[in-house]
């Protein structure tokens, strides 16, 4: 609906499972603020399950996950799923490590975007962007 | 046009039938502003009015969160059906915002309370429009009560919270003295408040006056009722069934007399002004937008000049 192009982009942020490192996933807020981003950040220790009902009750146009233990293989394609499942067509974009090899696997999975070590505020925002762009088409 | 009817007809039955992204996305819409949200607050109006509003307000770091939490979790684990409008500034900069409430409201949101995040985004007014027309949302499809969150420092956010059937301002030991309580006008808008950390010292000291400055507003006849005093240590727990208690008794308190009748109305003519406000100061911004300097006239004769012809015109939408 009208207005759309104006308003904020709104991205739930979050890690999932036991890993801590949470470092990352506020610089990443920071960054995402600053590109003038709204931020819903969820933090530590969260479930797919929370995940998905924040992107609902908050209605996200993107969702950020920070992964930093080797679980993305497993975890990236079970968040995009269970965002399928419940109907939101939001796109899913990792952070944290994730190696080269790994790619095109999280590409088939659904992943809009990886963002490895190293990627600058810039590199964070457009990717973000992009991938809320691609949706929206 | 016609399919931005039927989406938001869609939208406004299947959040009647409990779908809770249908209301996720009609509060983005109201949050928006603009058409759609004029057609939104068309359609809930009437279905609204039946709920019991909170407003919590009080400076950054009192605890309002985690007081939001555990209120809002043990009303969702017991027979209501709560929702939360957290309400985080916006960066004056960027525009852009870090909303953080959710860290604290997981174990309520598992409960089944519903959590909204907003950002004020920065238009002066903007927040005073909006939040209204969410609580409208919440309030049609059956969220009882709705509690409103918000950082007290700013006018605009005391007026969001003053907007509430229940007032709690929450303050905390060495929160600023008596003055300062003066000062804030806190005193006017409060129907509870909450002493939080109070197992900090200092905490007998920042309710003694609360005290002080209550009996001052009784003396001047300011206030009417007497708010209650209750004090927390929320991330203990402590006295939060108190907390709980005061709220509900001042929803009775409110609902049993014609009190609830009293301060809705002031509600409604409240949100008329604000709404009217809104579209006169966007009158006045498109009629200066291509105002030449004229040497020679004062600001305030041109001001004048431009009101006199604006009243004569129908210009707004």
């Amino acid at each position: 609906m009208n207005k759309k192009e104006n308003a904020p982009i709104r991205i739930v942020l979050a890690k999932l499972g036991l890993d801590g490192h949470d470092r990352g996933l506020k610089v990443v807020a920071r960054m995402l603020r600053d590109a003038g981003m709204e931020v819903v950040y969820l933090g530590l220790r969260q479930t797919t399950e929370m995940v998905v009902t924040a992107v609902e009750q908050e209605d996200a146009d993107a969702v950020g996950i920070s992964m930093h233990n080797a679980g993305h293989l497993t975890l990236a394609p079970r968040i995009v799923k269970a965002l399928e499942d419940a109907g939101l067509d939001v796109p899913v974009v990792v952070g944290g490590i994730v190696p080269e090899s790994d790619l095109e696997a999280m590409a088939e999975a659904g992943v809009a975007g990886v963002l490895g070590p190293g990627s600058s505020a810039e590199d964070v925002a457009t990717c973000v962007r992009e991938a809320v762009a691609a949706r929206g088409e | 046009m016609a399919s931005e009817d039927s989406t938001l007809i869609s939208l406004v039955e299947k959040a009647s039938e409990g779908d809770r992204r249908s209301v996720g996305r009609l509060l983005t819409l109201v949050e928006r502003g603009g058409d759609s949200a004029e057609q939104v607050a068309e359609a809930t109006h009437t279905l609204s009015g039946k709920s019991h509003v909170i407003g919590i307000t009080g400076a950054p770091g009192a605890g309002k969160s985690t007081l939001t939490a555990c209120l809002a979790r043990d009303l969702a684990v017991s027979e209501y059906k709560p929702a939360v409008l957290a309400v985080d500034p916006s960066s004056p900069l960027t525009g852009g915002a870090i909303l953080g409430d959710r860290v604290r409201m997981e174990e309520a949101s598992e409960a089944g309370a519903f959590i909204r995040s907003m950002a004020t985004r920065g238009h002066a007014g903007g927040l005073a429009l909006a939040v209204p027309g969410m609580v409208r949302v919440f309030d049609a499809f059956g969220f009882n009560p709705i509690i409103i969150e918000t950082v007290g420092v700013g006018q605009v956010e005391v007026d969001v919270a003053s907007a509430a059937d229940t007032v709690v301002v929450v303050v905390t030991s060495g929160w600023g003295d008596a003055v300062q309580a003066n000062k804030a006008g806190l005193l006017e808008i409060a129907d509870l408040f909450v002493v939080n950390k109070a197992d900090r010292p200092g905490a007998s000291d920042a309710r003694r006056d609360l005290e002080l400055m209550i009996d001052l507003s009784q003396l001047t006849g300011q206030a009417v009722r007497r708010p209650e005093i209750v004090m927390t240590t929320a991330t203990e727990g402590e006295g939060l069934d108190e907390f709980k208690k005061a709220i509900f008794e001042h929803k009775e308190l409110l609902f049993e007399g014609e009190q609830i009748s009293i301060r809705r109305s002031k509600r409604w003519k409240a949100e008329v002004r604000s709404r009217l406000d809104y579209l006169l100061s966007e009158v006045a911004t498109e009629s200066i937008e291509n105002l030449e300097e004229e040497k020679g006239s004062s600001p305030g004769s041109v001001a004048r000049k431009i009101a006199k012809n604006l009243l004569k015109k129908d210009e707004l939408r």
